[in-house]
């Protein structure tokens, strides 16, 4: 009881630390929102990559970094509704 | 069998007063009756149920048919009981000891007085319209007031009784003069004639309560009965002055079981709320007040004694207005025997319904939860009764139960704190708190209790904050340090769910209390909220307060609200320090003597936060404050005399010596002081002054040492424990300023006093001057004086004392190559006194020759130091351990600075005596012997034959189950040297016999050290061995093995990488054992081995230790699934995150939850260190929205 209890209680503290971490009731929708915005602030994280992007996409560096940025709302469409 | 049943259920309802006459059998009962007598009965009828423990219990002892054979031959009642009771009565140990952990035992009269405060009635929230229930900001105001002046009344009684005696007494000057002129007069005549009218009354109404302190012969023997009716509610139980005649009045009339403060509290307040009297078995509400006749006609006339009321009692209910007596009532009636208050000390229940076992049941718990053993049924109550007893519940859990239940009722506080409400909630808690028998730890609980709640109830709070107050603050001057903490918590805690405006007017009435308790409490409170809503919030509020024109109290209060706030809040005061200053600046010279003292003090506090800043926000009270200290004598100088101590140290060079040379002069007169506390603030001054830039050397020798030498530097300042540290202190700083030869040279004539405590006074301020500013302006003649002083005082101590000889090695070394010629005499003393019959003497003897060991060597007197070396040799077979102890830590700092060449008596013969010593079990002596024995073995091996070092091996094993840390550690680097010196494998041999011994700690110790020989001697030449020893089959053995290759790859790191495919074979063995011991170790092994590997070009050998891992994660046991994530931590930084990442996306969304938990675990670890090397490792969705387009980008 009281291990589970701590064990909780980690996981609350780390989750508020690290909104990327997840828990056994982790949604997909969640999961897959972090892992987009995760992946679109590397890229803009990673100068070379974020160039490299803007050369492909055949836009200014700064364009394609803004591009990232805005699409970090609601990176993979709506939540889901609440079922109940 | 209809019948059995019958008969069953009858005896059954009959026996147990179970009232369900169910008509099935029951399970765990016998049903045949005829075999198994009295299954469902009461076995124990016919046997006493209880241990007699009273005195009436002795008389049927030896009854027998009507006759008693044995009462005859005791001794009377009286006799027996001769010292029960009374003034003679034994004290009882165990109750002794009980009231030893109370609170109220250890406190203060002062801190005392929290018993006198009440808690108040509950206010009205002034944020919520409509609910008006509650006192109102202008009716504790208004309360306030009369209380002032009931209190000014009383203390004019008082007077004029001390001085003219009780002849009726002719008020009408007093009512005029003073305080009643202060009251301006347009100020309610109302209030005037409701004062005079009291007045008047007082000699000839007698009967009326307000009058009874002064009462000589009261007309009814019952001065006032303990009544029903309760202005506001304040808490009944028994008063402090109430002596125990009283509280028996108190019990019978309330029913132990009821009169909870809970159930008045449920009551609304107001006068004379109408009252329920439901007479029956539960009497639950308190009772109807027994008349005069009444009590006359139930207690017997011999026997009781009406007591006087204490005086200074005041009647905590009004008797004006008894409340009719209720139709039907006829009369006190006898509670039932085992209701009365006898049975609170003897039966005292561990077992409460609904509640479980508890730790402990106190008798006063009774008084507040006897409620739950009332056996009244839960079916008939309202759901407010219900409410109630539900919190009763969990808060006797909460301060009585085991931990865990502890755990589960406060959270069920907590989350239910809103249903329950706030008013269920604290009419319980409260008066929980203000009981006088109140522990630690119960305090602790139950204010833990409160901030939980406070933190869920919110605003809803509001009409209790003052109750709150009443019942925390005197947590803020308690003596422990984390109960006053605690309390500042809630009461920070408090203003944020209340705001600031409802605590301003909640505590803005107890500012010019009449009880200085109370006013002090409440400004330490106010600076409590000011730290936690913000100084600037509070400041306009400050302001006004310390302006205030109607009374001093209140200016006072307002002054130590700003002397509390830097106390608690240190440097964060700065950006408010000018708003605090010109907050208080006028009430320097405010007319009140107590409010200037309390000014300067608060000045001295605020310069003390904002040192080193903030002189600029002094300067409006510099003026003020310097020509105020010329004017004030006693006390009041004292106070500003402190102030100006710590503003002076704020002030620029040129500021500060003016400023000073204004002060000293004051300062200096008061040198000669004889009160305690102006001496304090008087030597804190100088310290501060001679501190500062702008005073120089000059100025203080020509103005200040002369007299502080005459006044402070005589015996008598070292007799007190607390002027001593002052002066020593005081005088370090003087020397600072005025040089060291200058200080120095005044007192090295006290090193020769005749009294000891002032020769160690001087030894300890030569000591810290010495050790701080260095020997190098002591001449020649000082320096002589010096030594001599100090080789006397060394030698005449009756009591061997560390202070003198932290002052003699701290002379001998600061004065280095100069001490050449005193040495031999130096030499001569210790070795005198290492013959010394004492053992204290001998000890410090030795502890002297390691601490000047070193400055001997640099006066080239090796051969002093070989003489005192082979004195000591001859004394290692010193038998107090101390003693030896000190003695080989004087041989180890001698062979220090000889080293072991030169050191006489040779190491071949010292290293042979130490070998026994190492069996010594005493720590100092062990941690000694280890270190000398581990130089030894780490410089000069090769002094002693190898065999000794085995016999020394040996000893050393048992080292390893030493409890000091440092010990243990020792013994494990020496074990690293001996191997080096004599070679890895005799060492290994034994340690891996060790391996074999039962003690935990023993093994992991050898583990350890075969790490370290492992290390020093390179693991080619240790693991064969280890690992065939991994095959003994035994499984005290594998683990050590593994756990010494864990320590062993911890240390050596990258070297591992040689050796992995070497042990990756035991390994495999060993992560696919079925005892989780040996897995959780080896996992150990394969975080260390591979954080050893990173990037060394070994992944196939960890991915294959991955796999073996991997289906480990499903282990529940916390040591045994901490290893095996480091362990996978360790892989994912050897092989890459993305290689692990592939275990990990097959279990994020398996449809167990017991299958999810620990990949999300795994998920989130690898998530928190390597976050972005995730990035490329996703898994891609077909999902056209989760699919991360950028990743397609291709040129």
């Amino acid at each position: 009881m009281a291990d589970k209890l701590r064990a909780q209680q980690q996981l609350e503290s780390l989750q508020t630390r690290y909104i990327g971490t997840g828990h056994a009731d982790t949604t997909k929708f969640e999961w897959t929102s972090n892992i987009a915005r995760d992946s679109l602030s590397s890229y803009i994280g990673h100068p070379p990559l974020l160039q490299y992007m803007s050369i492909g996409l055949g836009q200014s560096r700064e364009k394609t970094r803004v591009q990232l940025l805005e699409r970090m709302i609601q990176p993979v469409g709506k939540p889901p509704e609440p079922q109940d | 069998m209809s019948d059995a049943v019958q008969r069953r259920s009858g005896k059954k309802s009959h026996t147990n007063g179970q009232t369900n006459g169910s008509s099935k059998a029951s399970l765990t009962e016998a049903f045949d009756k005829t075999l198994y007598d009295g299954g469902g009965g009461d076995k124990f009828a016919g046997y006493n149920l209880s241990i007699a423990a009273g005195d009436d219990d002795d008389e049927e002892a030896g009854e027998l048919n009507g006759r008693s054979l044995v009462g005859q031959y005791t001794a009377s009642k009286s006799q027996l009981n001769e010292f029960a009771h009374g003034d003679t009565a034994e004290a009882d140990i165990l109750m002794s000891r009980e009231q030893q952990a109370q609170i109220a035992s250890r406190e203060t009269d002062y801190q005392k007085r929290r018993f006198e405060r009440r808690l108040s009635p509950e206010r009205a929230d002034a944020f919520t319209d409509g609910d008006t229930n509650g006192a109102s900001y202008k009716d504790v105001m208004k309360a306030r007031e009369l209380e002032r002046e009931e209190e000014r009344v009383r203390r004019a009684i008082e007077e004029k009784e001390a001085n003219g005696g009780n002849e009726v007494l002719d008020h009408v000057p007093t009512l005029k003069d003073g305080v009643a002129s202060e009251v301006k007069g347009d100020k309610t005549p109302p209030i005037e004639r409701k004062r005079k009218r009291r007045w008047d009354a007082e000699p000839a109404a007698i009967e009326e309560p307000k009058a009874a302190p002064e009462v000589k012969k009261p007309r009814s023997r019952w001065g006032e009965a303990p009544d029903m009716e309760e202005k506001d509610e304040k808490m009944d139980e028994p008063t402090p002055a109430a002596a125990p005649a009283r509280s028996r009045w108190d019990t019978a009339t309330a029913p132990p079981a009821g009169s909870s403060a809970a159930s008045k509290g449920a009551k609304t307040p107001g006068p004379s709320a109408p009252v329920n009297y439901s007479f029956g078995t539960d009497i639950s509400s308190r009772n109807a007040p027994l008349s005069d006749e009444q009590l006359d006609m139930m207690l017997p006339t011999e026997g009781y004694k009406i007591l006087e009321p204490p005086p200074g009692y005041e009647p905590v209910r009004k008797a004006v207005g008894v409340p009719q007596l209720p139709a039907g009532y006829n009369g006190y009636m006898i509670p039932e025997s085992d209701a009365n208050s006898s049975m609170l000390g003897k039966q005292l229940p561990t077992e409460i319904p609904g509640v479980g076992d508890l730790q402990f049941f106190k008798t006063e718990d009774m008084k507040y939860f006897g409620k739950l053993v009332d056996g009244a049924d839960e079916n008939d109550m309202t759901v407010e009764e219900l409410k109630e007893r539900k919190i009763m519940r969990l808060l006797l859990k909460v301060k009585n139960g085991t931990p865990p239940m502890r755990k589960t009722a406060l959270r069920q506080l907590t989350d239910n704190a809103r249903q329950f409400g706030p008013a269920a909630l604290f009419n319980q808690i409260l008066p929980l708190l203000m009981e006088r028998t109140l522990e630690d730890q119960e305090r602790h609980l139950l204010v833990k209790v409160i901030d939980r709640v406070l933190y869920k109830l919110d605003d809803l709070v509001r009409p209790f904050v003052h109750k709150i107050l009443v019942v925390i603050e005197p947590l803020l001057i308690d003596q422990d340090y984390y109960a006053r903490v605690e309390g500042r918590e809630i009461i920070s805690n408090l203003s944020k769910a209340a705001g600031l405006a409802h605590m301003i007017s909640t505590m803005r009435p107890d500012l010019d209390h009449q009880d200085e308790y109370v006013r002090n409490t409440t400004a330490r409170a106010f600076a409590v909220v000011a730290s936690a809503l913000g100084v600037p919030a509070l400041l306009p509020f400050l302001r006004a307060v310390c302006r205030s024109k109607k009374s001093w109290h209140a200016r006072h209060t307002g002054v130590k609200i700003v002397q509390q706030i830097p106390i608690l809040m240190g440097c964060a005061i700065l950006p408010h320090l000018k708003g605090l200053v010109e907050c208080i600046g006028e009430n320097l010279n405010d007319e009140q003597p107590k409010v200037r003292m309390v000014t300067a003090l608060a000045l001295a506090a605020l310069a003390e936060a904002a040192s080193p800043y903030g002189i600029e926000s002094f300067d409006d009270i510099l003026n003020p404050l310097w020509t105020g200290a010329r004017r004030q004598r006693g006390k009041s100088l004292a106070s500003f005399l402190k102030a100006v101590g710590y503003i002076i140290p704020l002030m620029d060079e040129e500021y500060s010596n003016y400023y000073t040379g204004q002060i000293m002069e004051i300062v200096v007169r008061e040198f000669q002081s004889p009160d305690e506390e102006m001496k304090k603030v008087v030597l804190k001054v100088v310290s501060q002054c001679s501190k500062t830039a702008g005073v120089t050397p000059v100025y203080l020798k020509d103005e200040v040492l002369n007299e502080f030498f005459k006044h402070f530097w005589v015996r008598r300042m070292a007799l007190d424990k607390r002027n001593y540290r002052q002066v020593v202190e005081t005088t370090v700083d003087l020397a600072d300023k005025a040089g060291v030869a200058e200080i120095v040279s005044r007192i090295v004539v006290n090193m020769k006093d005749e009294n000891e405590a002032y020769r160690k006074m001087t030894v300890e301020t030569v000591d810290k001057i010495v050790s701080t500013l260095g020997a190098h302006d002591i001449e020649t003649r000082l320096e002589e004086q010096l030594v001599d002083g100090i080789l006397v005082a060394f030698q005449d101590q009756t009591v061997e004392d560390p202070i003198v000889l932290d002052g003699f090695a701290t002379v001998v070394n600061a004065l280095g190559e100069r001490t050449k010629t005193y040495l031999p005499q130096i030499v001569k003393l210790i070795q005198h006194r290492l013959n010394n019959k004492s053992a204290a003497v001998r000890q410090q003897a030795a502890d002297l020759i390691s601490r000047i060991t070193f400055v001997m060597s640099k006066c080239d007197e090796e051969r002093l130091l070989i003489n005192l070396s082979s004195a000591l040799y001859e004394y290692l077979g010193e038998e107090y351990p101390e003693v030896l102890g000190s003695i080989l830590g004087a041989l180890r700092a001698i062979v220090t600075v000889v080293g072991l060449q030169q050191m006489q008596p040779p190491i071949k013969d010292l290293l042979p005596r130490l070998t026994p010593i190492l069996r010594n079990r005493h720590e100092k002596v062990q941690e000694n012997t280890i270190d000398l024995v581990g130089r030894i073995a780490d410089r000069g091996a090769d002094y002693v034959n190898p065999r000794e070092w085995m016999r020394i091996c040996f000893e050393l094993l048992d080292m390893l189950k030493a409890h000091k840390k440092g010990i243990r550690r020792a013994a494990n680097n020496t074990f690293g040297y001996i191997a080096k010196a004599i070679g890895p494998q005799d060492v290994l041999a034994t340690l891996l016999n060790n391996l074999r011994v039962q003690e935990r700690q023993s093994r992991v110790c050898t583990a350890v050290a075969i790490g370290i020989v492992a290390e020093t001697c390179a693991p080619f030449t240790v693991l064969p061995a280890l690992m065939n020893e991994y095959r003994v089959p035994e499984l005290n053995v594998q683990n050590g093995v593994l756990k010494a290759l864990s320590f062993m790859f911890e240390y050596i790191g990258e070297m591992a990488k040689d050796y992995v495919y070497a042990i990756t074979p035991l390994l495999e063995d060993a992560l696919i054992d079925r005892d989780q011991v040996h897995r959780q170790t080896a996992a150990s092994v394969v975080k260390h081995l591979a954080l050893g590997v990173v990037g060394l070009d070994c992944e196939d050998a960890m991915v294959h230790l991955l796999n073996l891992l991997w289906p480990n994660i499903f282990e529940t046991s916390p040591h045994v699934i901490d290893r095996i994530i480091e362990a996978i931590d360790g892989i994912r930084n050897a092989v890459g995150t993305p290689l692990v990442m592939n275990y990990v996306w097959a279990g994020l969304f398996h449809p167990a939850r017991k299958v999810r938990q620990p990949y999300w675990r795994v998920y989130n670890d690898a998530y928190v260190q390597s976050a972005d090397a995730m990035i490329p490792a996703y898994p891609d969705f077909e999902d056209k929205a989760c699919h991360r387009h950028e990743l397609d980008i291709f040129i």
